[in-house]
């Protein structure tokens, strides 16, 4: 993949740790906050955040449909945290009115791991990676189940004991369940770019 | 489980993953609430986090007498009421309340000098705590010594209870005008603003070396409108809080949205103009110079 340039929405949450990230390796990511903003944008990263928040956000500011257009004509884009509920096909335990992009085609559930006492870090295995990734989440939600088309990268075990899909890829869409923005590990923004 | 379901030394309440609900928060706005009622209001208007007390600022100044943590039977009612995260607030030094907070699993605990102090001398060890805490600060050498303690969040005091910004933009520009200027500052320079800040050296060079809070830097205090909110986000806030200003306003559904709008597109007039029309009226507010109690001077 050889984005021209990379957009970060950055409504609400941690979007300058995903453009310092991406200019470590060499992108010039812009700030995607208006309709304007999309200008000339091919690629797309949703950060963490609280998602209602954001999906209220994107109504209010115009950039649903255009973000919803750029996404349906094929962009990559890689959301991680509120980021994956927004990038998925269906979201569980959401607000009724919260809407989502179905650019992936996965069952999210939202806060489910639980509330921030349960938020934790953890070395993941990740499909591609030689050494485990360290990954954070926080408030995370899990993956419920996946369509035929998505691959599963890292999976971790949830309260309820089962293990759970945590980093998916369908095509040049990437979803993560933790904040690769919140460590110095580049690997995963890397992997979505290659 | 195989392999690559492999979780390896899983661990919470460490300081990355206290400090990442911080980072969370960033862009949106905290708002102060009563009642599960008021909580969905919050939600609904886009609030990223809402605060569960018994009283507003506005009324413990107006009621006066000891304001304490909130009853549990509360912070529950709010819990159940919304998805977003629920903070809550102890007095300065009572860990003990942060002790039960932590137990009724609220999502952030604010050391807060709104409620009455418990101690005089001594903040909370936050360092024992796996939930996170936000405290106030009025200046860079409290923003540095509450972090040193353990907070992961500041905010900027101002003046709450009062609809009036001035005391905030005072204390966000303390802060990052020494922010600024400790970034010119050489390395000799730095122990002498260790002194002066009576703050550890070892965060002093921290802020020297990236320019910056080494923990998300908010805004609290006398905000009431969403001028006041880009005001204080132009200035360098990362996030901001809300208390009275919004459900002692006239319509608090439609101001707590445009407050959620103006705190996103603080730089973008048209759109601050847009949203500031038609809310109705705002709290009253208060001057400075009226007041009995300053909260802001509470903390040490």
């Amino acid at each position: 993949m050889n984005p021209r340039k990379i957009g970060v929405l950055g409504l609400q949450g941690a979007a300058r740790e995903h453009r310092d990230v991406l200019e470590r390796l060499g992108q010039t990511p812009v700030d995607v906050r208006r309709p304007e903003h999309l200008f000339g944008v091919d690629a797309l990263v949703i950060p963490g955040g609280e998602s209602t928040t954001m999906s209220m956000l994107l109504e209010s500011s115009g950039l649903f449909d255009p973000v919803a257009g750029l996404l349906a004509d094929g962009a990559p884009a890689f959301g991680t945290c509120a980021g994956m509920i927004l990038l998925a096909s269906e979201v569980m335990d959401g607000r009724p009115d919260q809407r989502s992009f179905s650019s992936i085609d996965l069952r999210v559930r939202r806060n489910a791991f639980g509330r921030q006492l349960a938020s934790f870090e953890a070395d993941l295995e990740v499909e591609g990676l030689d050494t485990p990734f360290r990954a954070v989440f926080i408030r995370a939600p899990y993956v419920e189940s996946v369509g035929d088309a998505v691959e599963v990268l890292a999976s971790a075990q949830g309260p309820d004991g089962e293990s759970h899909a945590v980093l998916c890829r369908a095509g040049q869409v990437m979803v993560s369940a933790f904040h690769p923005e919140l460590t110095d590990d580049s690997r995963l923004h890397q992997l979505w770019l290659a | 489980m195989t392999e690559s379901e492999r979780r390896v030394a899983a661990a919470t309440g460490t300081y990355r993953v206290k400090r990442g609900l911080a980072d969370m928060l960033k862009g949106g706005v905290i708002m102060d609430v009563v009642t599960p009622d008021e909580a969905k209001v919050a939600e609904d208007a886009g609030a990223v986090a809402v605060m569960a007390l018994e009283r507003v600022p506005s009324d413990i100044r107006r009621d006066g007498g000891v304001a304490r943590m909130s009853d549990p039977e509360m912070i529950q009612g709010i819990q159940a009421a919304v998805t977003i995260p629920v903070m809550a607030k102890a007095r300065i030094g009572h860990f003990a309340e942060g002790q039960i907070l932590q137990a009724l699993d609220v999502d952030y605990i604010d050391e807060s000098e709104v409620l009455t102090p418990a101690d005089e001398a001594h903040h909370i060890d936050k360092w024992k705590f796996n939930v996170p805490f936000v405290c106030g600060a009025t200046n860079l050498g409290e923003a540095l010594r509450r972090i040193s303690e353990g907070a992961c969040m500041i905010r900027s005091k101002g003046e709450a209870g009062t609809g009036n910004v001035v005391e905030a933009v005072r204390h966000l520009r303390s802060i990052l005008g020494d922010i600024r200027k400790i970034g010119q500052a050489d390395s000799a320079e730095l122990y002498e603003w260790a002194k002066v800040l009576q703050s550890p050296v070892g965060l002093i060079e921290e802020v020297a070396n990236t320019g910056r809070l080494p923990v998300p830097m908010f805004c609290a205090g006398g905000l009431a409108t969403p001028a006041d909110a880009a005001l204080v986000m132009q200035l360098g806030a990362e996030a901001v809080f809300v208390g009275s200003g919004i459900f002692k306003s006239d319509d608090p559904a439609l101001r707590a949205k445009a407050i959620v709008e103006a705190t996103t597109h603080f730089d973008d007039p048209s759109i601050l103009a847009k949203v500031s029309t038609g809310l109705g009226k705002s709290m009253p507010g208060l001057e400075i110079a009226t007041l009995e109690t300053r909260f802001d001077q509470r903390g040490w």
